[in-house]
């Protein structure tokens, strides 16, 4: 390694601008309920998030019941089972992974790794998270309203989505929905700035933009993402509610329902469809490249190893944010478009796997002959790649029009983005709570309890949708809420139905070992000490742990190097952290 | 979706521009060593709130070419009819470029630290854009008394939502000014006021840019580009 300090300069400038003035609590409101600390904020977050996140699992289990047992659970309606489907699927994607991944692990993360004292506004931030929470007792408000939740499906398609014949179509359901969507849109645009801006801004002394850990890079990217995403949602809302509330016609075409003419004509709901996916495949990579990022940090740390082609992996992360912007008709093959227009699609659809082909070698030329700690975050890393290479190969199916046209609106789609962006991202989410909460809490998790977690829970998942590719390719329809005597669906189809729905209660079985986890360790876990897994990124530098107000003591550390000095020959020990000069203090090396 | 890609092209430009400045293609792997080496990438001197601004404007920009896409991809439908402007809307168009000018006169005055100028622009600036404000209300009420009402055909709803979108960000823009505009005459010393100022008139200048982008394709000259475009590209 060459030090690149020029020569002769052996201290470090003061930094042109003084340090901004950090926000105080004074009273027990202001520090843990209305505070304005992103640690803070982010276990808020987070807490709601696997509070609400919980909600939608439970939802799935319902709707399990329902496809395996359909005569036993008969009070399970059809209406019900489109109103479950919507919310689990609303949930998990929005109100779950979003809010999880960038609000919690964001909050968490970004300040401490950047080395900052808190996010730039911290005000916005802690209106950030109110907002979010007022979005999401709106949705659970929706379930209490009268006619329940909506049922439309979470992409919420017009005109099914505003008429009678869908659950909340006509009643309260689908305004709550819109609103709730537009809320937290609003208050996610008050977070996302303070990530970006204190990723540009925050970094302390030496943190170079190529210094970054790769966390930092993916929830950057991810929050730019977003920003320029949500709006295409916004604009889709609000257009809707116009449709719903005062009867224009954006969306809904000349419709007559139970012989009555409605008022709406000529509107374009295919104009729905691309404002949503729009939004929706950036969602897609929103979700995704922060679970890159965390993986990427994991695999590093506890491969003990230096993470291979960091300037690829961040390239890449840019690369996979850009495409992704430029693929959303893909969700569309089956809307009647032209030709040329699937076939563009298509192509930049299979261009996306080159980066993202490009991440995953490097994760694995990251455990080639490393040395590899199997810890419960290693475990589910490495469950992370697996699963997402096997739902990535199902995405390249599907992004193919000839291919995606005979199996679109099967179970084969539903197990292949289950795979990918709910499976995949979610092992993410939990390799890294039992990575960081030792930071977050003092303590460490229980090992048993997150063993058994971690491998029920991998199986389990792919139980459930490893079969439900083979129910997808016979034919088997998604969103039926009951198959029926069909001619072309074989016994073995409802036998396995009954597998997967048991496989789903027993992976249900185990988060609720993992949520107790959760709660016990807090007071009866072993003691963390500040930097139990010997990582190098300044968040486990911090002058205590949990880290304080200010998280770093009086003075800001200042970076020397990039984020991943493990095992670096002649080093004192396996790890040298970011703000370690190391070497250089001795005499510069040659 | 053509306004949209337009306006994200050029974001990735700007994102790409100041990327490339970034040294993305150092290799951080074999460089140890103090931040004075690379001067150029350390965190920008510009006020946090400046950078947090022009993120957001970023994002209402997306906003609104989503909008203008949406009201593209509509208006070839057969049922389209553009309803006849109101020409107060040329009014509020001069109501609007006035408060951009004030408040720019306003920062030149913070700069300068003369405070009278300062809250003189001030007032000036937030007084026009409430009747900005007034204007547009005057302009539905127009409309409305000419049988134009929000349901009545995408166009005229397409009217209503837009003005009412950029009006709603017109409003939560005065909140700013007006918190300026009383720290002003409470006294406080101009020299702390540069910042707060500088804002409002950047948030204004691009509010003023959206509406002329918004004000040309509501009256159809955008639509007449677009297809002038359309006739040289086939």
């Amino acid at each position: 390694m060459v030090d690149v300090t020029p020569h002769g300069a052996d201290f470090i400038p003061p930094a042109e601008v003084a340090e901004a003035e950090l926000y105080h609590p004074h009273s027990w409101w202001t520090r843990y309920v209305f505070s304005q600390d992103a640690k803070v904020i982010a276990i808020q977050y987070a807490g709601t998030a696997l509070g609400i996140g919980l909600v939608a699992l439970v939802l799935s289990w319902l709707m399990r019941l329902k496809l395996a047992f359909p005569d036993t659970f008969s009070f399970i309606t059809p209406d019900a089972y489109y109103q479950f489907m919507t919310m689990h699927g609303m949930i998990m994607v929005i109100y779950l992974l979003t809010a999880l991944f960038l609000g919690g692990f964001g909050n968490y993360l970004i300040p401490l790794m950047v080395g900052a004292r808190d996010m730039v506004f911290p005000y916005v931030n802690m209106l950030s998270y109110w907002i979010y929470l007022l979005a999401v007792l709106v949705l659970v408000g929706s379930f209490f309203a009268p006619g329940g939740p909506t049922g439309a499906g979470w992409t919420l398609y017009p005109p099914q989505a505003i008429l009678s014949g869908t659950p909340g179509g006509q009643d309260w359901g689908i305004i709550l929905m819109l609103v709730s969507l537009i809320l937290f849109i609003i208050g996610f645009t008050m977070g996302g700035l303070n990530y970006v801006v204190t990723v540009l801004q925050g970094r302390t002394r030496g943190m170079t933009l190529m210094r970054l850990p790769l966390t930092v890079w993916g929830i950057f990217t991810a929050t730019v993402m977003a920003l320029l995403a949500f709006p295409a949602l916004f604009v889709a809302c609000v257009m809707m509610l116009f449709d719903r509330i005062i009867g224009s016609s954006f969306f809904m075409p000349a419709i007559v329902e139970m012989g009555e003419q409605l008022p709406h004509n000529g509107g374009s709901p295919i104009m729905f469809q691309h404002l949503f996916w729009f939004f929706g495949h950036p969602e897609v990579y929103i979700v995704a490249l922060p679970a890159f990022g965390i993986v990427s940090d994991l695999i590093s740390t506890h491969a003990r190893k230096n993470i291979f082609g960091y300037r690829m992996m961040v390239w890449a992360i840019i690369g996979i944010g850009a495409l992704s912007f430029v693929v959303w008709a893909h969700h569309m093959y089956v809307s009647g478009m032209h030709p040329y227009f699937g076939f563009f699609f298509a192509t930049t659809t299979l261009i996306i796997a080159v980066p993202t082909a490009i991440k995953v070698y490097n994760w694995v030329l990251t455990l080639w002959r490393g040395d590899i700690h199997l810890t419960i975050p290693m475990l589910f890393a490495l469950a992370f790649i697996v699963t997402f290479v096997n739902g990535g190969l199902t995405g390249l199916f599907l992004g193919n029009v000839v291919v995606d046209v005979p199996l679109s609106d099967t179970m084969f789609v539903v197990a292949h983005f289950h795979m990918v962006m709910g499976v995949a991202p979610i092992l993410v989410i939990f390799g890294a709570i039992y990575h960081w909460y030792p930071k977050i809490t003092g303590r460490m998790l229980n090992e048993w309890m997150g063993r058994f977690h971690f491998w029920v829970t991998f199986v389990g998942a792919y139980l459930i949708f490893f079969p439900m590719h083979y129910v997808g390719l016979v034919g088997v329809p998604r969103r039926y809420p009951e198959l029926g005597d069909t001619a072309f669906i074989p016994p073995s189809v409802h036998t396995l139905n009954e597998f997967i729905t048991v496989a789903a209660l027993t992976v249900g079985f185990a988060q609720m070992v993992f949520l107790f986890n959760l709660i016990w360790s807090i007071r009866h876990g072993r003691h963390a000490g500040d930097n139990p897994w010997g990582a190098a990124t300044l968040e486990w530098q911090t002058a205590g742990t949990p880290p304080p107000h200010g998280n770093f003591g009086k003075e800001l550390p200042v970076v020397y190097r990039w984020a991943y000095d493990y095992s670096v020959p002649g080093a004192p020990e396996d790890f040298i952290p970011q703000n370690d000069p190391g070497p250089l203090t001795q005499g510069r090396p040659a | 979706m053509s306004a949209i890609l337009i306006f994200l092209a050029l974001i990735t430009g700007i994102a790409g521009w100041w990327l490339a400045r970034q040294r993305l293609m150092s290799k951080p792997w074999l460089e140890a060593g103090t931040v004075n080496a690379f001067p150029q990438t350390e965190a920008p001197l510009t006020h946090p709130a400046k950078i947090g601004l022009g993120v957001f404007l970023a994002v209402v920009g997306t906003l609104f070419a989503l909008f203008i896409s949406a009201y593209f991809m509509r208006m070839v439908y057969d049922d389209w009819q553009a309803p006849p402007m109101p020409r107060l809307l040329w009014l509020n168009t001069g109501m609007l470029v006035l408060a951009s000018v004030s408040l720019q006169c306003a920062v030149v005055a913070a700069h300068k630290d003369q405070l009278d100028n300062l809250k003189l622009a001030l007032l000036a600036g937030a007084l026009t854009s409430v009747a900005f404000l007034g204007g547009q209300l005057l302009a539905w009420r127009d409309l409305a008394a000419e049988g134009y009402f929000a349901a009545e055909n995408p166009a005229v709803s397409f009217f209503y939502l837009i003005t009412a979108m950029h009006g709603l960000h017109v409003i939560g823009g005065l909140v700013v000014l007006g918190r300026t505009n009383v720290r002003v005459w409470l006294g406080e010393k101009s020299s702390k006021l540069v910042l707060s100022t500088e804002l409002c008139a950047m948030y204004w200048h691009v509010l003023l840019i959206v509406w002329l982008v918004l004000f040309a394709v509501l009256m159809g000259w955008a639509a007449g580009f677009i297809d002038v475009c359309r006739r040289l590209l086939s």
